[in-house]
């Protein structure tokens, strides 16, 4: 009964999901499919944030460093040519075991590069190491050390980003190859294959969604929702919370960096803008709107803002949005906006003002 | 060997002496009652038995390990729970899952099998959720089970912290100031569960300012002052105890 | 390196250092009056530069600077009345995404307003080319300026603090907030005064190092997170070792040119900052006595 009613909103998230397919099909309106695609991919960020944020109580402004760990370490690994280093033993022993493969250029030139699963693998497990090592001493620190800590690992990654050579500097890494995930089935942009992709999105969604589902009625869930109740009680008993804490983080961290991988692969590039201090605020912006502690919350609000920021509704004031967003959320809703309820805010405004008034007159 | 074993304990806060080279043992099965006036350093002493401060000197034994140095949670785990003077519930949480929190060192369902939702730990999962709401039960606050806990009474808050206190099956149980904000009727309500606690052999040591409560159900009674220990004796020698009666009627008294 | 390299060098770090601890300066005194770090902080600075240049082009220089700090510290007081003053006990995750809320429409509104284009104002004395020499080394004489002007602002800030009644007010309101509320002192209309106290030197801040730094709409977070850096380094609170640290920071990377890419310079504040709080999150001159009694 208890499995049933945690389950039912992902069979209709799914009947969902397929209904706006065929819908589009018919309406021939498939363009629709590109943008919810990446909402998608964006969405798995924003609901291991939640949990993170959410259940956990501790606030992450680095995210989009990790999605961007993810995405640059695939895209450079798939797309620098390895040919000049052929001879090189490390380089060769790769080729022997599987790992490289050959293809033909644009121009007709031989290529080697990784293979884009190992490379999915080497960049979705880098950026869990590096969270995990971060992990540590980040978590220690509460509130605005905790918020700026984040930031700045943000803002080096960024740096990073933006600095070397081997990550294509302002520009980027472009012609990044398609990923086979099974003979038949690619993320890749190209036009055929839009509706594939829409699905390969969308099961990774799906499958986020129960496993994050699972996990916060579980045993280690509570125990985590019981650090952000009260931190030293959980402790007293005997939970872990330093290593609870590790744990959500490295996890909600490997969300973020496989939506990175497969973005890139389904765009053909990444730039440094998706390793933004904006990105990682949006992220945040989100899940609050979405109501913290409410994994379905920041999905649909994932969704429902990513596309209409992908479809360009915002126009120039793209980040004002979230801007704007984000303040009057924390103002007027901090429980998000699925929680809100607009007679007690209006009447708590009201009878500030009339204090306020008050405390004039009486002076 | 004593269950609790602390000797010449200290802890400093800048110039203060917060606790002074306090020295006592517990045996297992009693009720020791430690009093003092304000700021006598009972809270701190408590802090440093359970973990959340480190001592500057001193050691305390649970158990014949030493447990000064470890952190809260493994503390927890060797059989040691604990209830605050201002509750500490987990907020944004049920009741029962509250109380649940108290069986998770008696369980073991990790991260992922968790996230896999595995099977085997579903038959766990029920054990803690009934274990769970017999202690609810236990406190008489079974009514309130699915309620969130910011929404619940004082003293409904006060069962529920208890009952989590319980639910992790110490050996020893300290109760910091447990009648604090409760009525006549409540306390002597306290008092009998107290009571019975240790009679299904569960060792305590409290913290109270409650005279009464503290005479009728205490084996012994450790008085401090300042941060230090100026008597330990049965309770009614500790009423007749001179040095006791000056520090807390004041000397004119 | 040689002697002139030297002074050169150090010149310029003091010069950034100096402007990194007024932004400190302005994390602190809102700090210490609400516990919330402003992540808006560097857009005081922006605003204090960009208005002053769009005002220099009626007015003289003066009197444009003189306009830019008082609309800058009436944005202060609107952002606190608008934003903060009616929020009660609001957690600190709420004012950390609101502030950061306000620093991107702080952003945004300067992007359409000024679009992306860097301006600067005038150098105060000369052009870029004047220079004094000091040392052997050629200074330009705006970096005095920059250097006499926030010395000046620190110097009468710790003057107001301590002996004004205003001052001593603020200090207590930082001290025990409740307690200041029981001594009659209006604790609302102080914490619209450290916003407006803080926007304030923010935009002198933006104004005096406009001509050597530019000004565009986009500098105001890299310079909150190095002032960030350096409240931190210097202990959240304490302004006077903000200035030290400011310095210390300023210098560093200053000198860091000489090894590393330039590229690399701004990450090296960051890595101080992460260092920094995984090390000795109580600062450098603090005790962590007394930040474990502080509640984040």
């Amino acid at each position: 009964m208890d499995l049933f009613k945690r389950y039912f909103p992902v069979f209709s998230l799914l009947a969902v999901v397929v209904g706006i397919q065929v819908v589009t099909h018919f309406t021939e309106t498939t363009y629709y499919l590109t943008q919810l695609t990446m909402s998608a991919y964006y969405s798995v960020v924003v609901i291991g944030l939640c949990v993170l944020m959410g259940y956990g109580g501790q606030i992450s402004l680095g995210h989009a460093g990790f999605f961007a760990i993810g995405g640059y370490l695939a895209g450079a690994l798939t797309t620098h040519n390895l040919i000049t280093l052929k001879g090189h033993r490390l380089v060769s022993l790769l080729d022997n075991v599987g790992l490289l493969v050959d293809s033909k250029g644009l121009y007709g030139g031989d290529l080697l590069t990784v293979e884009p699963w190992a490379a999915c693998i080497i960049a979705v497990l880098t950026a869990g190491l590096i969270a995990f090592a971060i992990g540590g001493p980040i978590l220690k620190l509460k509130g605005h050390y905790l918020a700026m800590a984040t930031l700045g690992f943000g803002i080096i990654i960024y740096r990073i980003a933006l600095a070397s050579a081997y990550f294509g500097e302002a520009d980027g890494i472009s012609e990044v190859p398609g990923f086979k995930l099974l003979p038949g089935i690619e993320v890749s942009g190209s036009f055929v294959s839009r509706v594939l992709n829409y699905y390969i999105a969308w099961g990774m969604v799906i499958v986020a969604v129960i496993l994050l589902l699972n996990l916060i009625h579980s045993r280690v869930g509570r125990a985590l929702r019981s650090i952000h109740g009260a931190e030293e009680a959980a402790n007293a008993m005997g939970v872990n919370t330093a290593r609870y804490k590790l744990y959500i983080f490295v996890l909600s961290a490997v969300f973020a960096a496989l939506a990175g991988v497969f973005v890139t692969h389904y765009n053909g590039g990444i730039g440094p803008s998706e390793a933004g201090v904006m990105k990682s605020v949006r992220y945040v912006a989100i899940v609050a709107v979405g109501g913290m502690a409410n994994i379905w919350g920041a999905l649909i609000m994932g969704i429902v803002l990513n596309f209409l920021s992908l479809r360009g509704v915002f126009g120039s004031y793209d980040d004002a949005v979230f801007g704007v967003i984000l303040i009057i959320i924390m103002l007027f809703a901090p429980q998000g906006i699925l929680n809100i309820n607009p007679g007690q805010k209006v009447k708590s405004l009201l009878s500030f003002f009339v204090s306020k008034s008050g405390e004039e007159t009486t002076e | 060997m004593a269950l609790l074993e602390i000797q010449n304990l200290n802890r400093r806060f800048g110039g203060l002496q917060a606790v002074n080279s306090v020295s006592f043992t517990m045996e297992q099965g009693m009720i020791k009652a430690v009093i003092g006036p304000n700021g006598a350093g009972k809270t701190t002493l408590f802090n440093l038995i359970a973990g959340n401060l480190p001592a500057n000197s001193g050691n305390i034994f649970f158990n014949e390990t030493k447990i000064n140095g470890r952190k809260p949670y493994q503390i927890a785990r060797l059989g040691l729970s604990r209830t605050y003077q201002n509750i500490k519930l987990f907020h944004g949480m049920t009741a029962l899952e509250n109380v649940m929190l108290g069986r998770h060192i008696r369980s073991k369902a990790g991260f992922v099998a968790g996230m896999l939702n595995l099977p085997w730990t579903w038959p766990e999962e029920r054990m803690i959720r009934d274990k769970s709401m017999e202690y609810l039960d236990l406190l008489g606050v079974a009514g309130c089970a699915d309620i969130e806990v910011s929404n619940l009474s004082f003293g409904q808050q006060r069962g529920i912290e208890f009952a989590r206190a319980l639910a992790t099956e110490p050996t020893l149980l300290l109760l910091d100031e447990p009648a604090a904000g409760l009525n006549i009727y409540e306390t002597a309500e306290i008092g009998r569960l107290i009571s019975k606690i240790r009679e299904s052999g569960i060792t305590i040591l409290l913290v109270e300012h409650d005279m009464s409560l503290v005479m009728d159900i205490s084996d012994e009674i450790v008085v401090l002052s300042f941060g230090e220990k100026i008597a330990e004796d049965l309770p009614h020698n500790i009423q007749q105890n001179e040095e006791v009666i000056r520090v807390y009627l004041g000397d004119e008294g | 390196m040689t002697p002139e390299l030297f002074i050169q060098y150090l010149f310029a770090g003091i010069t950034y250092g100096i402007i990194y601890a007024i932004v400190a300066i302005g994390f602190n005194i809102i700090y210490n009056t609400t516990g919330i770090i402003n992540f808006a902080q560097g857009e005081f600075v922006m605003l204090g530069g960009m208005i002053a240049i769009t005002m220099h082009s009626v007015m003289p220089i003066p009197l444009a600077i003189v306009a830019a700090v008082v609309i800058t510290m009436v944005v202060g007081a609107l952002i606190e009345m608008v934003f903060i003053r009616w929020l009660e006990s609001p957690s600190v995750l709420r004012m950390i995404i609101i502030t950061i809320g306000i620093s991107i429409l702080a952003r945004e509104v300067a992007l359409h307003i000024w679009g992306e284009s860097v301006r600067a104002l005038p150098y105060f004395i000369g052009n870029e080319v004047t220079s004094v020499s000091i040392l052997g080394a050629k200074i330009s004489p705006q970096v005095l300026w920059v250097i006499g002007v926030c010395s000046l602002m620190v110097a009468g800030l710790s003057l107001f603090f301590k002996f004004t009644s205003l001052g001593r007010e603020m200090r207590a309101c930082a001290a025990n907030r409740r307690a200041a509320t029981l001594c009659g002192i209006n604790t609302k209309n102080m914490v619209t005064l450290s916003f407006v106290l803080s926007a304030g030197i923010g935009a002198v801040a933006g104004c005096v190092m406009s001509p050597i730094t530019y000004s565009d709409y986009s500098m105001g977070p890299n310079l909150a997170i190095k002032g960030f850096t350096v409240a931190i380094l210097g202990g959240l609170g304490n302004s006077v070792a903000a200035v030290t640290a400011g310095l210390l920071l300023g210098i560093i990377e200053a000198f860091s040119i000489s090894v590393l890419p330039l590229a690399f310079q701004d990450a090296i504040a960051t890595s101080i900052l992460l260092l920094i709080l995984f090390v000795r999150p109580h600062g450098l001159f603090g005790s962590s006595e007394a930040a474990s009694l502080k509640e984040f």
